[in-house]
């Protein structure tokens, strides 16, 4: 993508939802008083790795929260797609295709890594009660287990946890976890996902690791937002960036831009913890 | 007249943003007006109604501040400890027994065999009347009664955590450490049980109890001596308990752990200390309070604390885990509850009322009612 | 893959059975020692399996809602309360002293079910973002304002829309007769009338052997309650191995994430709430039914806490570890203390117990232990109790996963632990 499209205002010109699947309009949420997140607007293009930066208590997280439902925003409005889904929640937001991972991760302790990866297809059969209980229905429910596990295997194959598939979630290895939450992600078809810090914890051959896949799925159509600290990461390969401080975006722009521009760095240094 | 009806309409813009915001409370609210309303009907045209209100006022007011102090020990585990301890209810009847061996043995030394005077009788039933215990002819006896049920009720609680909680301290999750408490609760009441046997029994001589009437419109509410012992040493106790957690060192220590416990332990408080501390204050309160409805009722059993439990845990809950007001109106609350919906519902179906109302607050407004009215 | 299944199937079948034989065995000594006739001892074993069946119902019923979805419900006997109480009322006789609807037993069962169900629902949906220990109280009160309307004289008897029904208050209620009475007598309700053919040939047989023919009756009962020991465990078995279940465990280990993976929680709580519920009046029905009348102190919230104890024994979220928890704790724990005592007792002839736990223990300090056993042995119903109070946290300090609960039961329909052979695939990607 070329750095002229990204340097557009925001709020000025139109943009497809085709072009641009999330849409984010002044959304704004307060806690006690206290402005978390405050008027932040900003579109992710399709197809690109949008990174999300900003010192701790910038309100990224809060953002992550207000777009996937977890926590209801009291102003603004988020679209995906061009629907509307600032009301919906949790599950309905994942269920159309955008999905998210946690910041510290919220593995599935005592279901073993291959429950885990096995609970995130959509629309399983054997969710319905009545597929489950009776002989006809559960002969459908197996077959199509059946499928999903193949997929299963390989997906554990790509995230390098196919020896782990039999190992309680709760025992791996940080690293390990924040692979398993992908891994989980991606069995959910997703159209975009928004990834929460997803180097923290993990080693610097991982890191490359997830840096790889996360660019060959990007190639393949697949969107991603993420929060990182990891500003090697961020910088070498997210395109655009966007920079929140104090609740709200303070910046949007290519790597270079962002790097040299003097609020950033004032952000960062002078920032409030 | 203009300023004054546009004063009326910001009045009724907040009254009505308030309602929209909050209805649960404003239906509540509602209801207990249409409640008081028909109540002041009842007072006007009825002929025995005002005496009748005034007792159920004044039952109301015993039971609730009963429930009240024996709810504080609760709530203070409750909010410092992080779980809903299902064990309180035996603790209070084994505060109760331990008071009343005490009182036992030395009102009969001599009279009575002295083994079956520890075990309040579980030998063969004693006369109360002979044995001669009351809160008007035997004050100092009864206050040994209630030193005696608070220092054993300290001693039993500080054991269970030393060999029950304080192992399982690591788990954050308040169920694990609810479960033990119920096999706890069992364990003590059944031992109880074994020892005192499950007779109930009496133990002051009622006809000795200085009784008082007190004349309401045409006619009149009797009050016991036993019930303004009560009353006067609940409210004694709470008030020194708020003293404490709002001004000593330790007090505030407690409080902020129950704020938060993981900036506790940053800042340095003794966490175990205050763990401790929580259990003496907490056991004294709850033996106090053993012993004082035991005294008020006049008779004891092994079930009593237990079949009180719930109704305690509904005035924590309504007065707002941690709040040692709140607890106490949380105890007049249920306790009213209690004697004066007898107005419009059955006696059979009070507990009803009272479980019901504790479930909506739990609902509703699971941060109790008195939230934001109280600090400690 | 279904060969695995079968497997595992076969192994905690072969858990089962060998424990209820293990325990049928150790009962049967317990009979020789006692020196009980051959009637005695059929029947003592008869009790046990009663009991361990009725256990093993309720404990795999809460281990759907506890065990799997980490839902902590605590007013397990006030469902149990509401389905029989409704099945009394339904199939209760008009005109009788506590008048009921006079229908057919299937549709009070059915409706007992159905009400034990709807109440759950109903408890579920307030409660469905409410803290574990919040709702722990929730339940408990809502099972002890169930219990206390069921005692209420107020419903004794009452009426809607001017049919005539009654809860008998705190007297009770009486309930059909036991509708496996109809396999050997022409008329369940009098024996007098004489026998089925069935009924003929069957106890004929047992006449043989000297087993009394209620015997035979109560042991008819037991294996219909075995049998449906086994069709609770199927449902539960495929509600949990399947990708249902695998939501439910979800649940119970962080409800957020389940849901931002796309899966409606609340729905599948009030599900499980419902179908629980519903269980556990199911088997309040087959336990106090075979009693002929039942009354609301029977639904003490000890109750609950007893099938707690089993399911904890057993294993939380373990299917196979709830029915062997619900034997284990029905008839070791529950019924052993008593058949302790007989044995001591029958072996040893001790005096009259003393009456008091002092004039018991004076003795001990000459080395006399027998006042204070025989005491203990007189009070055992109490020790009992205080016994299982300290197992609840002897367990959940030292092996809170239970017996089997430290087995991974995976939650799929297929086993999912191993890798399909012809689909190895190495190295696909880096």
């Amino acid at each position: 993508m070329s750095s002229s499209k990204v340097k557009r205002k925001l709020s000025g010109r139109k943009k497809s939802a085709k072009k641009y699947p999330l849409k984010v309009e002044k959304i704004g949420k307060k806690f006690g008083g206290i402005s978390a997140v405050n008027n932040v607007s900003f579109s992710v293009e399709k197809g690109s790795i949008t990174g999300l930066i900003g010192p701790n208590g910038a309100g990224k997280s809060t953002t992550f929260d207000l777009i996937t439902g977890v926590t209801s925003s009291d102003t603004g409005v988020v679209k995906f797609n061009g629907e509307d889904i600032t009301r919906k929640r949790p599950y309905q937001i994942a269920n159309i295709g955008l999905v998210r991972t946690f910041q510290i991760t919220r593995e599935l302790k005592e279901m073993t890594v291959m429950e885990n990866v096995m609970l995130a297809p959509k629309n399983q059969m054997g969710e319905q009660l009545s597929n489950v209980l009776l002989s006809k229905g559960r002969k459908r429910v197996e077959s199509q287990e059946e499928e999903m596990l193949e997929k299963a295997w390989e997906t554990l194959d790509i995230f390098h946890l196919d020896k782990l598939a039999n190992e309680y979630a709760g025992n791996l290895s940080g690293g390990q976890r924040k692979l398993l939450e992908m891994a989980r992600v991606m069995m959910m078809d997703p159209s975009m996902i928004l990834l929460d810090e997803p180097m923290a914890g993990v080693n610097p051959t991982l890191k490359n690791q997830i840096i790889t896949l996360i660019k060959k799925l990007s190639k393949k159509g697949y969107t991603f937002l993420l929060v990182e600290h990891d500003m090697d990461v961020v910088m070498n390969h997210c395109n655009p960036i966007i920079v929140m401080h104090n609740g709200g975006v303070i910046l949007e722009g290519t790597p270079s831009e962002i790097s040299t521009n003097e609020r950033v760095i004032d952000a960062y240094l002078g920032g409030s913890e | 007249m203009c300023a004054y009806s546009i004063g009326m309409i910001r009045y009724y813009n907040i009254l009505r943003e308030k309602v929209q915001k909050d209805r649960g409370t404003a239906i509540v609210f509602l209801s207990i007006v249409i409640l008081l309303l028909d109540l002041v009907f009842r007072l006007i045209i009825g002929k025995n109604e005002s005496q009748v209100v005034a007792t159920y006022l004044w039952d109301g007011l015993v039971v609730g501040l009963a429930i009240g102090l024996a709810g504080v020990g609760l709530s203070l585990t409750y909010s410092i400890l992080k779980f809903a301890n299902f064990a309180h209810g035996d603790m209070i009847t084994a505060g109760g027994f331990s008071g009343w061996v005490a009182v036992f043995a030395v009102a009969g030394v001599g009279k009575f065999d002295m083994k079956n005077l520890l075990l309040v009788g579980a030998g063969k039933p004693i006369n109360v009347t002979e044995l001669g215990i009351s809160v008007s002819t035997t004050p100092v006896i009864i206050l040994f009664g209630l030193v005696a049920a608070i220092v054993g009720t300290i001693l039993l609680t500080l054991f269970i955590d030393r060999f029950v909680f304080r192992p399982m301290r690591h788990h954050n999750d308040g169920i694990t450490l609810l479960i033990a408490s119920i096999g706890i609760a069992l364990a003590l009441r059944y031992g109880l049980a074994f020892v005192f046997k499950t007779q109930n029994r009496g133990l002051t001589a009622a006809s000795l109890t200085a009784s008082y009437s007190v004349p309401v419109g045409t006619g009149s509410v009797q009050i016991d001596l036993g019930e303004i012992t009560l009353v006067l040493v609940a409210i004694a106790l709470m008030v020194s308990v708020h003293v404490f957690l709002q001004y000593s060192t330790l007090g505030k220590a407690m409080r902020a752990m129950a704020d938060n416990r993981d900036l506790a332990l940053i800042t340095g408080i003794p966490t175990e200390k205050v763990v401790r501390a929580t259990w003496i204050i907490g056991g004294a309160l709850t033996g106090a309070a053993g012993f004082l409805i035991t005294l008020e009722r006049g008779t004891i059993s092994f079930q009593f604390g237990w079949i009180l439990l719930l109704f305690i845990f509904a005035a924590v809950i309504i007065g707002g885990i941690g709040s040692v007001y709140g607890a106490i109106a949380g105890g007049l609350v249920i306790g009213l509850t209690s004697t004066i919906s007898l107005i419009w519902i059955p006696a059979d179906l009070a507990n009803v009322a009272v479980f019901s109302v504790m479930i909506l607050v739990l609902l509703y407004k699971p941060e109790g009612l008195f939230k934001g009215v109280t600090t400690a | 893959m279904k060969f695995d299944i079968e497997m595992l199937l076969k192994n905690d079948v072969r858990i089962v059975v060998s424990t209820f034989v293990g325990i049928s065995f150790l009962f049967i000594i317990v009979a020789m020692i006692l020196g009980l006739d051959f009637n005695g001892t059929v029947n003592t074993i008869q009790r046990i399996m009663f009991l361990s069946a009725v256990y093993a119902m309720v404990v795999l019923a809460l281990n759907l809602q506890w065990g799997y979805a980490g839902i902590f419900n605590i007013g397990v006997a006030g469902f149990m309360l509401s389905g029989v109480y409704t099945m009394a009322i339904i199939t209760g006789d008009p005109n009788g002293l506590i008048p009921g609807l006079g229908l057919p037993l299937p549709i009070g069962i059915v409706g007992g079910v159905l009400v034990s169900g709807l109440l759950g629902l109903l408890i579920s949906i307030p409660t469905l973002k409410l803290k574990a220990d919040y709702l722990a109280i929730v339940t408990i009160g809502f099972a002890e304002i169930i219990r206390y309307t069921a005692n209420a004289l107020t419903f004794k008897t009452f009426s809607i829309a001017g049919v005539e029904m009654g809860t008998g208050a705190g007297r009770g209620i009486h309930l059909p007769m036991n509708p496996i009475r109809g396999l050997y007598y022409i008329d369940p309700s009098n024996m007098g009338l004489g026998k089925t053919i069935v009924g003929e040939y069957i106890f004929g047989f047992f006449e043989i052997v000297q087993v009394q023919s209620s015997v035979v009756v109560s042991w008819t009962y037991a294996i219909v309650l075995i049998f449906i020991v086994g069709l609770f465990y199927v449902v539960t078995y495929r509600i949990g191995n399947s990708p249902f279940g695998r939501v439910l465990k979800a649940i119970r280990e962080d409800e957020l994430v389940a849901n931002a993976l796309g899966k409606n929680t609340d729905i599948y709580k009030m599900k499980v709430f419902a179908i629980g519920c519903g269980l556990m009046g199911l088997a309040g029905i087959l336990w106090q039914g075979s009693y002929g009348y039942t009354n609301p102190t029977t639904f003490q919230p000890i109750l609950t806490f007893y099938i707690f104890i089993a399911l904890i024994i057993g294993g939380s979220g373990s299917n196979t570890g709830s029915v062997i928890g619900g034997v284990v704790f029905a008839s070791l724990l529950f019924e052993g203390p008593n058949f302790v005592r007989r044995v001591i007792m029958h072996v040893f002839k001790f005096d009259k117990a003393p009456n008091s736990i002092i004039e018991a223990m004076i003795p001990i300090s000459s080395l006399d232990f027998e006042p204070f056993i025989s005491y203990s042995l007189a009070n055992i119903s109490s020790l009992r109790v205080v016994f299982l109070g300290l197992v609840l946290v002897y367990i959940i300090q030292n092996r809170p996963d239970g017996l089997l609960g430290d087995r991974k039961e995976l939650a799929a329909s297929i086993d999912i632990s191993r890798r399909p052979v012809t689909e190895t695939r190495e190295g696909k990607e880096a």
